[in-house]
């Protein structure tokens, strides 16, 4: 087990909880560490209880952690909920002037700092923050340099002045912080290694800038907001068409449009926004014009909890749309595979022009982590499938564009191509897109056509890997999960084997294609199978039944909005394991 | 004659015939407007490989089948949100909507109105018959107060819903209404809603001879006068086109309502598309623009 530092910032939204935030990102990353940050906050933009815990170490970090090791309460309320959770070893720093701590347990550093008498609060609102932040370097043995030099780039848009002003508040902190609070036992190390610090909705922007998408749409919704912030900010220097729709009805048959102009096209969404999408969906499929839809999932049902994290999308992604049809679901398994999955996902999409989906959630679409640079690849492979955009090979009006093949793929014309003109249709067609639908319907032709789009179903299963086993091949218990809760369960595996039952973990990264066979030739060699996921029902577990006839042995599963920590699927393993339960539901003790 | 890709072209009539026959009623009023868009296209000779007509879903939005361009059949209402993407994907294309009553004003209203709004330069025609039709006749939008249909059968009590006023309202830099009875007229209508750089709105009167037996060619003909016809109307007076549009009874205007022609399309309102239609940009992103969206993050 990697050691591993955590800042927990807590206060009232619109107290300034970002700002120290992207203060610590900035000095932790720039010192080469990586590190992963997980807000907890609600839908309000004054008020409220948000709290952001960043979680820093020399190896990657793949989820928030167990332990805050320091907190820094921004308010009362902060320090009520966040206080009583703090383990022997941990700190936290305070305003001694407005904060009264209550019982902390042994072994908790309480440091009161004297806010006023190290800084002019009347001119700076944030005071605290900053001194805050400069206590906490000084204990974490990190120089005041690398505090300067962010702190500096942070303010340099607000002049001279303002930089000093902060810079000496933050060195006031810290000097207090020398003297008065004892050092954290562990430094901090420093590495060569840089990280570039990403939102999932921020790598999958720019994972669809890398794949070659030219045209963007949205609707506002949270999580998946950020996606079109870094689309809209980027549009000119990326030569992306952004556009803000009506609806989310809009927004996908806009998209429709642009890709059927012969542009990569992408939009993002949650589940409520996702619902209206769902028609378009299958007009994607019917023309079969590829489309590459986003879902950040986020509690529901209905508006749910919009600030909330959730895997609860799954069946209504795997049904979204009436009718039998081709589709491929991708689901990254952290933020960094994020941007990779978006290019994979696209030259599928296009290969077999019919939907691709994308699903993530709010703990990777607004949680950060640090990611190399090297593992960002802006020139990943790029495969438009059979499409034809000139008039070289010209079919003399022979063209059908809904030709039936082998593959179930009909080489798709571009609008503008002279030659190739023909009618993309809704309803159900011919080979040449006459619609057979209202006058002529013919069942011969309508079995024809839907097995030609079907036979798509194979090839879409062999251009998608099967999932690989993590982790020793013996292990007395094997923990199953999808998308996000990659990084959670591979901890949570880390610290059963050290503790004396080794685990391995099967993480599904592609939900359709599932390839069932050979996830049930991995579960069959397993002694007990455990799904973790953050639902109530079980959707994957479920699901997995539904196509493999697999039921797995138990069932760790959680619901509240919050994302799993590891020491709720290390409990939940050996409470099962002692035969107690076979479905857990941890509960979340912070309360936020 | 027009020149496309380095050929020449020359469009004709027996070009733009479709791979099949409309299947409309024998006496639909969308005959007239499908032969009126064919017209418009031979006499502004835009090769048809560049033009996608779009359309939803009803009797009228069959129209994509029955000419030979590139075309979309879509979804019921969704027409004018995937025209305007096909448009931004390609702005060298001419882009023509065609459908109905319902489909644009019910079920796709909201499209609508965001649509005008954002002066996308595409040709809409409705086709408004006052019925939907291929659903067997129900009230539309657009049914007068007391029309007795299968939805309403002791008369409908909504006011309808006023094309021609909202399209000013929302917006829209071209604003008129044709008759399919009144062919040339149409003709020119559409030939000049293709001709405006921005969005065209044009309302069509296409009776139901099936369904509606209220609007029809015998109602309308004494009724339509030709805005054409005053030589003292502005249309780039919005006042005016407002008040005229509100005119309903013995007399309906039809013709050119309104035309304004100061504000930039949408395509070359955005900076993105000044180096030309997206589909021919470049994929890859430069590498150091790629890099600058990477340093922006350490």
């Amino acid at each position: 087990m990697q050691r591993t530092f955590a800042v927990g910032i807590g206060g009232a939204a619109g107290q300034g909880v970002a700002t120290p935030g992207d203060i610590f990102a900035k000095v932790f990353s720039r010192r080469g560490l990586h590190l992963n940050a997980y807000n907890a906050y609600q839908s309000i933009i004054r008020g409220g209880h948000t709290f952001l815990t960043i979680r820093t170490g020399p190896e990657k970090v793949t989820n928030m952690g167990d332990r805050i090791d320091l907190l820094i309460p921004l308010n009362q309320d902060a320090i009520n909920r966040h206080l009583a959770l703090l383990a022997k070893g941990a700190a936290c720093l305070y305003n001694a002037e407005t904060i009264k701590p209550g019982a902390a347990a042994e072994g908790v550093q309480l440091c009161p700092l004297p806010v006023s008498k190290l800084a002019d609060i009347r001119r700076n609102k944030v005071a605290q923050n900053t001194l805050a932040v400069g206590a906490a370097l000084s204990m974490a043995g990190i120089g005041f340099q690398a505090l300067e030099e962010v702190l500096t780039e942070q303010f340099k848009k607000k002049g001279d002045a303002v930089v000093g002003e902060n810079l000496g508040i933050a060195r006031a902190g810290y000097e207090y912080a020398t003297v008065n609070f004892k050092p954290f036992p562990w430094s901090l190390p420093m590495t060569q290694n840089r990280y570039a610090v990403l939102s999932g909705n921020i790598a999958m922007a720019m994972g669809g800038a890398a794949a070659g998408v030219k045209f963007y749409c949205a609707y506002p919704m949270s999580p998946s907001t950020g996606v079109l912030h870094w689309m809209a900010a980027h549009a000119r220097k990326a030569g992306i068409m952004v556009r803000q729709v009506e609806d989310e009805i809009g927004v996908i048959n806009m998209a429709i449009g642009a890709s059927h102009a012969g542009v990569r096209s992408m939009c993002a969404t949650s589940g409520g926004g996702f619902a209206l999408m769902s028609e378009g969906l299958g007009l994607s499929a019917m023309m079969e014009t590829p489309v590459v839809v986003i879902d950040c999932q986020r509690a529901g049902p209905s508006t749910g909890v919009p600030t909330k994290t959730e895997q609860g999308d799954l069946w209504q992604m795997l049904g979204a749309a009436f009718g039998d049809y081709p589709r491929v679901i991708g689901c990254p398994l952290d933020i960094g595979d994020s941007f990779k999955i978006i290019a994979e996902i696209f030259n599928i999409a296009d290969r077999f022009q019919c939907p691709g989906i994308v699903l993530s959630d709010l703990l990777l679409s607004e949680g950060r982590l640090s990611v190399d640079v090297k593992d960002l690849e802006w020139e990943p492979a790029i495969d438009r499938g059979e499409l034809i955009t000139t008039p070289e090979t010209n079919s003399n009006g022979s063209y059908k564009r809904y030709k039936i093949t082998e593959s179930g793929i009909s080489p798709r014309a571009i609008p503008g191509v002279a030659g190739y003109t023909h009618t993309a249709a809704s309803d159900e067609h011919d080979e040449d897109g006459v619609l057979i639908s209202d006058e002529f319907t013919n069942p011969t032709k309508r079995r024809a056509m839907m097995e030609k789009r079907m036979r798509k179903v194979a090839g879409i299963a062999a251009a998608v890997p099967p999932p690989e086993l993590e982790g020793p091949r013996s292990a007395d218990v094997t923990l199953i999960g999808w998308g996000s809760t990659s990084g959670v369960i591979q901890e949570a595996c880390e610290i059963l084997t050290e503790q004396g039952i080794p685990a391995n973990q099967l993480q599904i990264r592609w939900l359709v294609p599932l390839h069932g066979d050979a996830i049930v030739r991995i579960l069959n060699d397993a002694r007990y199978t455990i799904i973790v996921e953050n639902n109530y029902s079980g959707q994957f577990a479920r699901y997995l039944r539904s196509e493999t006839s697999f039921a797995a042995d138990g069932h760790i599963r959680k619901y509240d909005g919050e994302p799993f920590m590891p020491h709720h699927i290390v409990e939940a393993v050996k409470e099962q394991l002692s035969g107690k339960s076979k479905l857990s539901v941890p509960e979340h003790e912070v309360l936020v | 004659m027009a020149t496309a890709q380095g050929y020449q072209w020359h469009v004709t009539m027996a070009d733009l015939k479709g791979k099949v026959d409309p299947d409309w009623c024998p006496g639909c009023g969308d005959f007239g407007v499908l032969a009126a868009v064919e017209k418009a296209l031979v006499e502004l000779q835009i090769p048809n490989h560049n033009v996608v007509t779009i359309s939803g879903i009803g009797c009228s939005s069959n129209f994509p089948g029955f000419i030979n361009t590139y075309g979309m059949h879509t979804l019921h209402g969704r027409a004018l949100a995937v025209a305007t993407g096909v448009k931004l994907g390609n702005h060298d294309l001419t882009v023509i909507v065609t459908g109905g009553d319902g489909d644009g004003f019910g079920i796709g209203g909201n499209h609508f109105i965001h649509t005008m709004r954002r002066n996308i330069d595409l040709l809409y025609i409705v086709m408004d018959n006052q019925i939907y039709g291929l659903t067997t006749g129900q009230t539309s939008p657009t049914s007068r107060i007391g029309m007795k249909t299968k939805s309403m059968p002791f008369g409908n009590i909504e006011a309808p819903v006023n094309p021609l006023s909202l399209a000013l309202a929302a917006g829209a830099t071209f604003v008129a209404r044709g008759f399919s009875g009144e062919q040339k007229h149409l003709t020119d209508l559409i030939k000049r809603g293709i001709q405006h750089q921005g969005f065209s709105f044009l309302d069509v009167f296409s009776p139901c001879v099936t369904y509606n037996h209220d609007n029809t060619y015998q109602w309308f003909r004494p009724r339509v006068k030709k805005l054409e016809d005053d030589a003292s109307y502005d249309p780039e007076n919005w006042v005016g086109a407002m008040e005229k549009s509100l005119l309903w009874g013995d007399e309906i205007p039809i013709g050119r309502f309104f035309e304004r022609t100061d504000l930039p399309a949408l395509h070359a309102a955005e900076p993105v598309l000044d180096s030309g239609a997206l589909v021919h940009s470049e994929g890859r992103l430069p590498p150091d623009v790629a890099h600058s969206f990477v340093r922006e993050l350490m």
